[in-house]
């Protein structure tokens, strides 16, 4: 079968450029190789006839990894990988704790009677998760908006250098001292 | 393919995820050790959509939450990072270790 095949091999590849992360001498290699991961996870999603969720996957996680590959290269001491790279604790304690649990889970998957298929996937899945969202799992949505925008205002906030208080404590009156000058009436 | 299946290759996911986030000590690393746990959680929740309950829309909805809780734990993670950059020049976890009990 074309599917079991391609699923082997997908699967195959979302392991093996996983593990790689933790292996390549670079960071910024780590990085496209969890993007080969990721784009693997979403493919496996495309063969559940899963279209928008694996698509955005695959989108989404090559946008991430891209960005996430400049803050690697801004945060490491060797971005192009010309020395080997070992930052690592605690190698032996975190591999059996790793061994350990990919033991329990996968004995659990392998061994637990999982419930019989219920139902029919519907003709048009995307629209089943649209009407879903918009109806049954709306909380859900309501959920996630204040917390995507709690997190812009929080991420800016502790990334910010420094904020208005910063410069000038309670009184915001006072003539200004930026190394830059700028705004408004300054 | 089947349940079984995926349910292994989220658990290999989830547990080199694991791996990293515990043995690696630069944060950003310990973060893609984070994410790599998530996309087996991803795997694991299309797998039980599509192999248990297709009719209703439970498992689709919790693969969205994952791919955002992914988003915010990069956004966070990042602005922390910079955080404690700006503040000691740290950037991995040993240099961090206040809170260690």
């Amino acid at each position: 079968m074309v599917v079991d095949a391609l699923f082997w091999l997908l699967a195959l590849t979302a392991v093996a450029s996983g593990f790689a992360v933790f292996r390549v001498s670079s960071m910024a290699r780590a990085t496209f190789a969890l993007a080969v991961s990721f784009v693997a996870v979403g493919a496996v999603m495309l063969l559940l006839d899963l279209d928008y969720l694996g698509l955005i996957t695959v989108l989404m996680m090559v946008m991430e990894m891209s960005i996430m590959a400049v803050f690697m290269i801004m945060y490491m001491m060797n971005p192009g990988g010309l020395m080997p790279m070992s930052m690592y604790h605690n190698k032996a304690g975190a591999m059996t704790v790793a061994v350990g649990s990919f033991v329990v889970l996968a004995a659990g998957a392998l061994l637990v009677p999982w419930p019989e298929r219920e139902g029919v996937a519907p003709a048009d899945i995307t629209l089943q998760l649209g009407e879903g969202i918009m109806g049954s799992k709306m909380l859900v949505m309501l959920t996630i908006s204040p917390v995507l925008f709690a997190t812009i205002v929080g991420s800016l906030v502790l990334a910010a250098p420094r904020g208005r208080y910063d410069r000038f404590g309670d009184d915001l009156d006072q003539p200004a001292s930026d190394p830059v000058p700028g705004g408004l009436g300054r | 393919m089947s349940l079984e299946l995926l349910l292994v290759l989220a658990s290999a996911l989830f547990c080199i995820g694991i791996y990293g986030a515990l043995s690696q000590q630069s944060i950003v690393m310990v973060m893609m050790g984070l994410e790599l746990m998530l996309n087996g959680v991803l795997v694991a929740g299309a797998a039980f959509w599509a192999y248990v309950s297709p009719s209703r829309p439970d498992g689709q909805v919790l693969v969205l939450v994952v791919i955002t809780a992914m988003t915010v734990e990069m956004a966070m993670g990042f602005a922390v990072v910079t955080a404690i950059f700006r503040a000691r020049d740290a950037d991995l976890t040993d240099q961090a270790a206040d809170l260690s009990g």
